[in-house]
Parts: structure tokens; C-alpha cells; sequence
């Protein structure tokens, strides 16, 4: 999946992967992230 | 790490459960819940457990003792299918029916915040007469009780006393606020608190009576849970561990609050081991009480898959850390794992931390531990929600973590998670859940000479408080005495 130029929303999941590092991915893919959460379902 | 002064041990650990069908409306997700749609009660109450169900109930045997995690395998699921072979009282604690416990949380309050309608308290009386770590001076806190007609009132009159329902529904008392302005001393959050104080308290009046524990040997209590005892100018002032000592007869004692969201029960432990290394204290208790904002958290997947709610307990934690008695299972504090601030947030990053490194550090490998007690969140209540199986994941990092240092190929993964993870049981109240709940089961192992270690390892989600990004992580290695 391309997502260069594209504008992405990361959510997380505390015991799965953080918001934080899912951001990172797409920043690094060349994605603007609008939104960055990480949620705990417990 | 240099040497230790004096080795801590685990002397004992005790739990408590109260079930409290009746305050099911008052988690956090069914009162936001019912104030958009208050029909959903009728259907929440239609799906509250009785006592005998809750006592049944394998997950919360195994969390008392009586069940070994690993023998939740052989109970058939649904396991809240079960209703057979659960008692009160477990090796580990009881569990207390919700009548009971709106005494005990009369008895617990100090500034006559809670009103318990007369004949309840009557009957209320018999019951706990019979209770082994209730008092005569326990029993005159509980009172005559309040006219019903005056209880109604209050609720009537403005809001500020909140009603107090049986799983039937009726009404038996109420529990007024502290102050008709302060966010912070609202009936709902002096509930919570008090809630709070009365299970920590439970489990360590159990701790101390069956350790056989003078409480006036007690020099020092952390309190670990995530309530946020305080006023409108310090809401979480805190120190509800001093309050809990004063109501166990720990008279030598002060205390302090130890916090850090799911984490800080294990922190507290690792500082508790240092107050005793150090030889500051001798003796130190840490606990946890119950979070009742988490009744009925996922409650809206267990309506949908048409089974109880099962978020309908409060529990509540103690253990005793001491100096090395020879015989106890010993506290490494040269097995600390951190996450620290620089770690990183990805999960390999927190679980090398957690877990690779001390390993690497006392030179053991991964199989040494015999069990490891990560997350212990019962699936059962989780996996209905779309929230998954907390433990299993974990277990499926740490043996992925296991393969990535060679120490297992991955086809033994699942061989792995099965012989040295074990299936969630516990209650998901937050930092109760968090590895804490096999402490008790660890410790009788080790006494018996059945496990050699065991490692507890936390997660705390800091980032809810907005305050940072971050989460956190603690570890330690529970060791059998050689």
C-alpha cells in the first residue's frame, strides 16, 4: 500500500502495537499523520 | 547491583472479592452509558450474576486460591457456565456477598458518609457477627441503621446523596457527598474511594490473621491502587495506605501511596524489597484496592453475546515483604527489569527490557522461569468486548522473544506460552490484574518446593493521564529459598 502524501490516523493498542511507533511507520512511508492514540482496553 | 544488606522475601499475600452486582450501574462505562440511554438498565440488570454464580465462577477460585491457573484448562467454556464447587472462602481470601460489604463500607467510613436503611443493617448484623476479622468495635461503626423514609430524602433533596442498590434493585441506603461543590468529594467518588479503602482493607485483615502477623509489627504500608483519594485543591492527595493501617490495628505504621496506573503494584513491591533490604523497615505491606470504575467495563459485549456481566466483582490485594526468614521466596532486587524513559514504545522494546534483559543480566535463560505472570486479565470478559486475550498476546511476545535469542525455535512457541504463561483469571481491575494475582499461587509453589522462580512483570499505560506519550513497565524474579 502506497501512503505517500496520504493523511493517516493511528490508533494503538497498549498490549498490540502504540500509536506512537504505528506513526512512525507512516511518517517514515512518507504519510502526514493527523491523529496519533494509543488506547488500553483493559 | 551491589549487595544487598538484607535479602527480602514474600512472607504472604492475600486476596479479597466482593461481589457487588448492585454497583455494576456504577462503573464508568454504564453510568456514561445509561446517562445517554437509561433503558440499557433494564437489560444490565437482567444480567447480573447471583452470588452462588459469582462463587462458582472458575476464573475468581483460581484468584482466591482454590484453582491452580494452569487447571482453568480442564473447566469446559463458557466457564461462567459453571455452578458447581466454589465456596466462600478460598486458601487465598473470600468472597464477600454485596449485603455484607455495604456494611463493611459503613464500618470503613469515617465521616458517616454512608446511610444503611435500618433493617438491612439488622440483618446485616447477623451475618457479619459470623465474619472471623469483624470486630465488636467493627460492629459499633455498622450502627442501627436509618429509617428508609429519611433515607429517601436524602436522595430526593438536590443530588448529593447517591442511592445504594441491591442486584434486585432495592434501595438500601445511600452515600452522600462531602461537599455540595467539590468535583472531588462527589458521592460517586467518595464511593469509589471508600470502596477502595474497604477491600485493601479486607485483604489485609485476611493477610495479617493468616500469617499470624502482630499488625503492631508492621512499620510501614504502600498502598499501590488507582483511586485518587484528595479535595478540590490536591485531588489525589492520597495516602489511603495509612488510612487502611489505622483500620487493620497497624498502630507502629505510616504509609504512602505508591501510583502508576496497571504498574503500580509491582513497583510498590520493588520498593517495598528496598525498604527491608536497606533495613528501614522490617516489615512492609503492600496493597492494592479495587478499582469500581471498571465494574461493568466491557459490559456492552457480554449484553451483546447475551451472558452475564461479569466485571460484577471488586478485589482487592495485600502482601507482606519482610527480611529473610530462611524459608519465604525471596524478592531479587538484582533482577529488576525497567522500562526506562530512552526504551522505546514498541512491545519488543518494553518486553526486552521487562524481560530479556534481567534474564541476560543474572545469566538465565528464558525456560529457567517457570512461569512468568504478565497481564492476567480474565479473557473471558475481555474477548466478548473485540478486546482480545490480553494474556496470550504477552505470552506470545515473550516466546517470540524467547525465538528472536535462539532459545527456542518458533515452532515451540506454542509449547512455550502453554508450559510457562497460563490462562488470564483475574478481575479486570486494572493494576489488581497486572501479574500480581499468581503472587499467592507462586509463593504457595515455592513453599511446597514445586517451582523453582517465577517472574512478575507490569505495564502501566501512562499515556491515558495525557500527561506523556509513554508507557511504562516494571519486573522482578521471585525465587525459591535454596
Amino acid at each position: 500500500m502506497n501512503i505517500k502524501g496520504k493523511k493517516v490516523i493511528a490508533l494503538g493498542e497498549r498490549d498490540g502495537i502504540q500509536g506512537t511507533a504505528l506513526a512512525e511507520c507512516a511518517r517514515s512511508a512518507g504519510a502526514e499523520v493527523v491523529l496519533q492514540m494509543t488506547h488500553c482496553f483493559v | 547491583m551491589t549487595q544487598t544488606l538484607v535479602r527480602p522475601v514474600i512472607q504472604g499475600v492475600r486476596y479479597v472479592l466482593a461481589h457487588t452486582p448492585g454497583l455494576v450501574r456504577y462503573g464508568s462505562k454504564p453510568t456514561r452509558e445509561l446517562a445517554q440511554a437509561p433503558g440499557l438498565l433494564d437489560a444490565i440488570n437482567a444480567h447480573l450474576r447471583s452470588y452462588e454464580a459469582a462463587v462458582a465462577y472458575p476464573p475468581n477460585r483460581a484468584f482466591l486460591g482454590a484453582i491452580y491457573p494452569d487447571d482453568l484448562r480442564t473447566y469446559g467454556q463458557p466457564w461462567y457456565k459453571v455452578s458447581e464447587g466454589g465456596q466462600r472462602w478460598g486458601p487465598h481470601g473470600e468472597i464477600m456477598p454485596e449485603g455484607e460489604f455495604y456494611g463493611f463500607l459503613r464500618i470503613c467510613d469515617a465521616f458517616d458518609l454512608v446511610w444503611l436503611e435500618a433493617e438491612f443493617t439488622r440483618v446485616v448484623r447477623t451475618h457479619l457477627t459470623q465474619h472471623p476479622f469483624i470486630s465488636a468495635t467493627d460492629l459499633g461503626r455498622l450502627g442501627e441503621g436509618f429509617p428508609a423514609s429519611k433515607i429517601e430524602a436524602q436522595i430526593a433533596s438536590g443530588g448529593l446523596a447517591l442511592p445504594l442498590f441491591l442486584r434486585d434493585g432495592r434501595v438500601i441506603g445511600c452515600i452522600h457527598a462531602a461537599h455540595d461543590e467539590d468535583g472531588s468529594l462527589a458521592a460517586d467518588v467518595l464511593l469509589e474511594n471508600l470502596a477502595c479503602k474497604a477491600t485493601a482493607t479486607l485483604a489485609l485483615r485476611t493477610l495479617l490473621a493468616h500469617s499470624k502477623t502482630d499488625p503492631t509489627m508492621i512499620e510501614y504500608v504502600l498502598n499501590s491502587g488507582e483511586e485518587a483519594v484528595g479535595d478540590r485543591y490536591q485531588r489525589g492527595g492520597g495516602n489511603l495506605a495509612k488510612a487502611v493501617a489505622e483500620m487493620c490495628g497497624c498502630t507502629m505504621a505510616t504509609g504512602s501511596d505508591i501510583k502508576g496506573f496497571c504498574c503500580g503494584p509491582v513497583h510498590a513491591l520493588a520498593v517495598a524489597g528496598g525498604l527491608v533490604s536497606s533495613r528501614m523497615f522490617r516489615q512492609v505491606v503492600v496493597l492494592g484496592g479495587c478499582s469500581l470504575a471498571k465494574l461493568g467495563m466491557k459490559f456492552r459485549g457480554h449484553l451483546h453475546h447475551d451472558q452475564p456481566i461479569l466485571e460484577d466483582v471488586l478485589a482487592g490485594v495485600a502482601v507482606l515483604v519482610g527480611e529473610d526468614d530462611g524459608r519465604s521466596p525471596v524478592l531479587r532486587l538484582d533482577s529488576l527489569g525497567r522500562h526506562t524513559v530512552g526504551a522505546g514504545s514498541s512491545q519488543q522494546a518494553i518486553f526486552e527490557r521487562l524481560v530479556a534483559e534481567p534474564l541476560q543480566r543474572l545469566n538465565l535463560r528464558f525456560r529457567d522461569i517457570d512461569k512468568y505472570a504478565t497481564e492476567l486479565h480474565n479473557p473471558e470478559v475481555t474477548e466478548p468486548a473485540g478486546s482480545g486475550n490480553v494474556p496470550l498476546l504477552n505470552y506470545r511476545v515473550i516466546g517470540g522473544l524467547a525465538a528472536l535469542h535462539k532459545e527456542i525455535t518458533p515452532a515451540e512457541l506454542p509449547a512455550f506460552v502453554t508450559q510457562h504463561g497460563m490462562p488470564g483469571f483475574s478481575p479486570t481491575q486494572g493494576h489488581i490484574a497486572s501479574a500480581i494475582p499468581f503472587l499467592g499461587h507462586a509463593v504457595d509453589r515455592m513453599l511446597a518446593g514445586q517451582m523453582q522462580r517465577a517472574m512478575f512483570l507490569a505495564k502501566g499505560s501512562l499515556f491515558l493521564g495525557r500527561m506523556t506519550q509513554m508507557a511504562d513497565g516494571l519486573s522482578f524474579i521471585l525465587e525459591r529459598q535454596p
